[in-house]
């Protein structure tokens, strides 16, 4: 199998290519319209601001072709913003537009917890999912970000199978058709991220 | 549940091996970078520093290097630094593998860098570590490896650094470090109450119950340590295992 990801210059792009160099899975970096529509599995890194990672898309003209590649139904996982860039909007940067394949947006979290929500936290599982596969409520996974989807400002938690807990209830894992996405980073979340990841693979495969 | 205390071996590098030292002064050779990155990998560890502690421009190749061996064997995050004076320097750091960057003696000059920093890679890569020492009624900012005072109240930095865009504060005692007698108590619970981003205490490590200490009285988020894990005097799960049976949440097993 082989991997694209979307590289528009983000720090953890060699992060994941390194983790799925680990599952013995080669990929790709792509950062052409050509690159992306060649894609058979897609996976959007993200992480920093989430300005940079839309202003990135639309400027390489990039936001059509990952539009159809994901509607084409090709295994899709988005990693940290790769999960905020699904939503409308986000308070981040709430003059641009999102990818807008889940309603809502994306919003700070709140103060009265520590930000960034940064270090290991455990998931609350709601569905069974494949993505989840072998992972229980108890594991931890590592976060770095201070916005996340949260379900009062996304209408829906519908697309969410696992939420997690910082100041505020946020969608910490979403499957639904071909779209995963995670708010944590599978690449830096020791043996359990690596399970995920490859329960990912082997779903696409 | 919520977010586990954090475990953080430290490697102190000349750039390409890494060395110890008492009060950052006597440094002998401990090992080689990416072997103990991989070992502490293995082991638990949650997160991995690694410093350029003598920066010296001409050996910046060597310790670019060094990152990407680290990096390399590392599937928990890396956060790099030593020597970052701008916003290229910290650039090349991160395309090298690390995942946040660490500035002191440069955000103190010039505490604009810290903004530049997390303008271009976001708050929560940006760490700014705080060498303070006690003087009469206050913690003292120390620079340039500890050896020089800047003249500012520590807390009073670390506020302003938080405003600058700093995400994460590595706060070590210039009094405790080396001596393995406990983290500075008092000190990182100030800085803790004086901050609402995460804090890494440093300095002074050697017993399970002092990473007790400072993750409950101290209010610490993370404990970094170094010598300790190196000659083993301490091993990563067993001291997970301990805080783990004191009721103190860590990423247990790991």
């Amino acid at each position: 199998m082989n991997v694209t990801l979307l590289d528009y210059g983000a720090g953890n792009v060699p992060s994941v290519q390194r983790a799925l160099q680990r599952l013995d899975v080669t990929s790709e970096r792509a950062s052409t319209p050509a690159q992306i529509a060649a894609a058979k599995v897609l996976i959007l890194p993200g992480v920093g601001h989430y300005a940079a990672l839309i202003r990135a898309l639309d400027e390489n003209s990039l936001r059509q072709p990952v539009l159809e590649k994901i509607n084409s139904g090709i295994p899709f996982l988005g990693i940290c913003l790769g999960l905020q860039a699904l939503y409308d909007s986000s308070d981040e940067a709430p003059e641009l537009t999102g990818l807008q394949l889940f309603p809502g947006r994306v919003s700070t979290l709140p103060r009265t917890a520590k930000l960034p929500h940064m270090g290991w936290n455990t998931l609350q599982l709601q569905r069974e999912s494949p993505l989840l596969d072998g992972i229980s409520g108890k594991d931890y996974f590592y976060f770095a970000h201070s916005y996340a989807a949260t379900p009062s400002n996304t209408k829906s938690a519908s697309p969410a199978v696992a939420m997690s807990y910082h100041g505020e209830e946020f969608i910490a894992a979403i499957e639904y058709k071909n779209i995963c996405a995670v708010q944590f980073h599978p690449e830096k979340s020791g043996a359990l991220g690596a399970r995920l990841l490859a329960n990912f693979l082997r779903a696409a495969a | 549940m919520s977010l586990a205390h954090r475990i953080i071996p430290c490697l102190d590098t000349d750039g390409a091996r890494v060395v110890k030292g008492v009060n950052f002064v006597g440094l002998r050779d401990a090992g080689d970078p990416a072997e103990l990155a991989a070992r502490y990998n293995a082991e638990g560890a949650d997160e991995l520093v690694v410093l350029d502690i003598a920066a010296a421009r001409d050996r910046r190749p060597t310790f670019l290097e060094t990152i990407r061996r680290v990096a390399a064997e590392l599937a928990i995050p890396l956060t790099a630094g030593g020597g970052i004076r701008s916003l290229e320097d910290a650039r090349s750091v991160i395309r090298a593998g690390a995942d946040k960057v660490t500035v002191n003696t440069a955000a103190v000059e010039r505490p604009e860098l810290l903004s530049e920093l997390s303008a271009e890679f976001g708050a929560q890569a940006v760490v700014i570590a705080i060498d303070a020492k006690f003087k009469t009624d206050h913690w003292d900012v120390m620079v340039r490896g500890g050896r020089e005072s800047a003249a500012m109240n520590a807390l009073d930095w670390a506020q302003r650094a938080v405003e600058n865009g700093a995400g994460e504060i590595l706060v070590t005692s210039v009094d405790r470090d080396g001596t393995q007698s406990g983290f500075d108590i008092p000190l990182t619970s100030a800085i803790a109450t004086a901050v609402n981003v995460p804090v890494i205490a440093s300095g002074g490590a050697k017993l399970p119950q002092h990473f007790a200490e400072v993750f409950q009285r101290g209010q610490a988020d993370a404990a970094l340590a170094a010598s300790i894990f190196h000659d083993s005097i301490q091993s990563i799960r067993e001291l997970k295992q301990f805080l783990a049976e004191q009721q103190i949440e860590v990423r247990y097993p790991c």
